[in-house]
């Protein structure tokens, strides 16, 4: 008997590696981004850890590399506030963003009763019954506005006007934080950094009524 | 501002290696741990650290070289996907009986799912054939901070260490706390010692009795022993986890409020097992459920069989990942809860399949090489071009380098009875030095008959353009000497050698029936298509939208959609014909030659 309560000393101790706790106590937000190859999921997922670290939360995203990369689906996975696990599971999603259309079929059972689906498509599609639906023709919006591949930037500017965020509610940030992210990846200025945020502003701008 | 900061967990593990004084890193591309090398270059940049990076030729040489600076006195890691160690196997089980001086870590990076590789194979299992004791890490930050103790371990017992990290702790990104960079101050001193560094079977014999006895001291080293999480109580129940199956565990703990019932125990050291962990569970608990990926490592060294549960009893799913849903199932029903009704994500199907990127040349290739052999037989390699096989033209793909044995093989198995049918292999240049040149030497000393393309766009584009021996950089850049791939395989014996850019592709196809006709007559012949990988291109801000247009004349056929299959080319349902996606199109033009009523026009 001894032995045994000097072996439970060894192993019962506390786990050094862990998570630690935000600064806006109690927050968890729950985001899936979906896509195709080369439409910018990765580096839209990386925006907002990014945004979320400089607010002072834990984050954990999941992405899937590969195949998918050439033309394939893309989901990343993204969970801000005290999390272990990096995945989010079926159900869970506050938040469901998706760049391509017929991908809503794929991943809309992640979405939480009550969530919100952002969808770049001309029109509305069906996705069911206890979620709220926003869409916006982003394809049809970065084409015009001369910028084809910033459709990401597009409808994550149009999520922000649509559900907001900070310490208002909705994002875990508000949509300054995304344009302070974007300037410190862009190195602070240049015409990438002005064609960023132009296209944050062009989604603002139309998911505001 | 805080000092945290976003890190993949391949870049979380290239800190941690450079942090921990690695001075010599060398690797095979591969997904999920491509990442790696890359990184720890970056992070030598950043500090300024004298280090020897490379990307190697194959995984066997990477391992050879990492090995040696470490039995010379230095840090060193080699890092690939589970199915190179599979490659680098040889010197992996007989570094374990020489041991090293200094630290040796090598990173095999699992697949569970498996989401980009052949197989779901656990390193682990290679690791305890070889006696290497390995590392588990649960998240990011756990793989930095592992990558240190490796070092430690290593240099503490002198054996090679494994840090095994998974698709979902390499592609997973956290906010780290990054530790600061240790200056190295060492030196290469290689100590002779024959009996050791070439040690004949009888000294052989004695290594493996050290290396046995090396394995039951670090079976208590109590840097790396299990953890139990949540202290308190005395539950008769008990988890036990490692990986990122623990991090859904330890989630799912706190959500499902069974912290006070049922014990949580964190395993990074799955092998060797502790012992006195394997007393302490038996000893305490009347129930144990092991969650690990992918084979029972863990649950195979606690021995009660009527008290433990896991993958070898069946009450966790033998193959695949451990998806969080299915470990939500499992804890509910440890713990007596009602399993909740949530099933399991089905996707609706998996959505598009993957293809070749708009404007990549081997698309033509393979257009080509079904114009020039429609009736032949089309083995493959692993690269983005496994892809071909949407376009009919990839019929097998084995394993790295299989392409040029598998067409020799399919000759020798026609001749035997009596056929000859035309053969066309794909491989790309990066696979080509990797495993593809010794099958090519044999082929030809055979007397073998097949048309070898070799897929030349200078990069390992698969794995994010890593640089191959043919592109003249280095790992971090730099100029290296390039290697003469013509030169190369006329120096295999292949008197048949031509290059040509496969987006020609009315030349190209006339190329290819040349060679099939010399490799009916006279044996191997190898076309070289060349042309840069359109993402490199692309990168390089060469795309040109609106440069094609699709006229009046298209019929709705279908042929450029089904059988070239650019995602640019787009079938509208509605109007019965062909349009160009402007978000997508590079303006390459190929397809102009694959219509058959001539709808495709450059602009
Ligand atoms: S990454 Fe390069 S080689 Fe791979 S499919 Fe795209 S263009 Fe082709
Ligand atoms: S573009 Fe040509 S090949 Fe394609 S559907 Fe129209 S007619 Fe057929």
């Amino acid at each position: 008997m001894r032995r045994a309560v000097r072996v439970a000393l060894i192993f019962e101790r506390e786990h050094l590696v862990g998570v630690s706790g935000g600064k806006r106590n109690g927050l968890r937000q729950q985001v899936v981004l979906s896509g195709v190859g080369g439409q910018g999921i990765l580096f839209l997922s990386r925006l907002l850890a990014e945004a979320a670290i400089a607010c002072g939360f834990p984050v954990l995203t999941s992405e899937t590399h590969g195949m998918a990369q050439r033309g394939g689906v893309v989901v990343s996975h993204l969970k801000v506030g005290g999390f272990d696990s990096p995945l989010v599971r079926t159900g869970r999603a506050d938040l469901l963003l998706v760049l391509k259309e017929e991908n809503v079929a794929l991943h809309r059972e992640f979405l939480a009763d009550g969530g919100d689906l952002i969808v770049n498509a001309p029109i509305r599609p069906d996705a069911g019954s206890g979620v709220r639906v926003h869409a916006v023709d982003g394809d049809a919006l970065a084409l015009s506005a001369g910028v084809p591949h910033a459709v990401n930037l597009i409808l994550l500017g149009y999520a922000f006007a649509r559900i907001g965020g900070g310490e208002a509610g909705g994002f875990f940030c508000a949509a300054g934080e995304i344009r302070d992210a974007l300037s410190r990846r862009h190195g602070g200025s240049g015409s990438r950094l002005a064609a960023s945020l132009s296209a944050l502003d062009l989604g603002i701008a139309h998911g505001t009524w | 501002m805080s000092d945290l900061i976003l890190m993949q967990g391949n870049d979380a593990i290239a800190r941690g290696l450079v942090a921990a004084g690695c001075a010599v890193a060398a690797s095979y591309p591969g997904t999920p741990a491509s990442e790696i090398l890359s990184s720890i270059d970056r992070w030598r940049k950043k500090c300024g650290a004298t280090m020897h990076v490379e990307w190697a030729v194959n995984e066997k040489v990477a391992l050879e070289i990492a090995y040696t600076a470490a039995i010379a006195g230095l840090r060193a890691a080699v890092s690939m996907k589970q199915v190179g160690l599979n490659v680098a196997s040889d010197p992996f089980l007989s570094a374990a009986y020489l041991g090293v001086t200094g630290g040796f870590l090598v990173v095999s990076a699992d697949d569970p799912g498996p989401h980009s590789s052949q197989t779901e194979q656990d390193s682990r299992l290679l690791a305890m054939m070889a006696k290497v004791p390995v590392l588990d890490p649960a998240s990011p930050a756990q793989a930095m901070s592992l990558a240190g103790t490796g070092f430690d371990l290593s240099e503490a017992f002198g054996v090679p260490v494994m840090l095994r990290p998974t698709t979902r702790v390499c592609h997973a990104s956290q906010d780290v706390d990054a530790p600061p960079f240790l200056p190295s101050v060492r030196e290469a001193r290689f100590v002779k010692d024959p009996a050791r560094w070439a040690a004949t079977p009888l000294f052989r014999r004695k290594l493996h009795d050290r290396l046995a006895e090396k394995i039951e001291a670090i079976a208590s080293w109590p840097a790396t022993a299990p953890i139990r999480v949540n202290p308190g109580g005395s539950p008769a129940k008990a988890v036990v986890a490692s990986g990122v199956a623990f991090s859904h565990a330890r989630e799912l703990f706190g959500e499902l409020g069974i912290s006070d019932r049922i014990a949580l125990y964190q395993v990074t050291q799955p092998y060797p097992l502790h012992a006195a962990f394997i007393d302490h569970l038996l000893e305490t608990y009347a129930e144990i459920l092991v969650l690990e990926e992918s084979a029972p490592v863990i649950e195979m060294q606690i021995a009660d069989r009527r008290r433990v549960r896991g993958r070898m009893t069946g009450a966790v799913p033998g193959t695949g990942e451990l998806l969080p849903e299915i470990v939500e199932r499992l804890l509910s029903r440890f713990a007596g809860l009602p399993v909740q009704g949530r099933t399991l994500s089905t996707g609706g199907g998996r959505g598009r399949r993957p293809t070749l990127c708009p404007g990549c040349a081997h698309r033509s290739s393979f257009y080509a090489i079904r114009k020039a052999a429609p009736a032949g037989i089309f083995p493959s390699d692993i690269g983005c071009y496994t892809l071909g096989i949407n376009l009919g033209a990839v019929d097998t793909v084995l394993c790295m380098g299989a392409a040029v044995s598998q067409a020799a093989g399919f000759d020798y198995a026609n001749r035997l009875s009596g056929k000859q049918v035309d053969i066309v292999a794909t491989i790309g240049d990066s696979t080509f030095y990797h495993a593809g040149i010794p099958p090519l030497i044999d082929a030809v000393v055979q007397g073998a008959r097949f048309v070898l393309v070799i897929l030349d766009n200078g990069t390992t584009a698969m794995t994010g353009n890593q640089p191959t021996p043919g592109s003249g950089i280095g790992a971090g850049g730099e100029i290296t000497a390039a290697i003469d791939m013509e030169g190369l395989v006329r120096a295999c014996g292949v008197s048949f050698c031509r290059t040509a850019n496969p987006d020609r592709l009315p030349e190209f196809v006339a190329l290819l029936k040349e060679a099939l006709v010399h490799s009916r007559e006279r044996g191997v012949a190898v076309v070289i298509a060349r042309q840069p990988c359109a993402m490199v291109a692309f990168a390089a801000g060469g795309r040109d939208p609106g440069a094609i247009a699709i006229t009046a004349e298209c019929n709705g056929c279908r042929h450029c959609v089904d059988r070239f299959e650019c995602p640019s080319l787009v079938f509208d349902e509605a109007a019965n014909r062909v349009r160009i996606d402007e978000m997508t199109c590079t303006g390459c033009g190929v397809c102009v030659h694959v219509c058959p009523t001539g709808a495709i026009r450059s602009a």
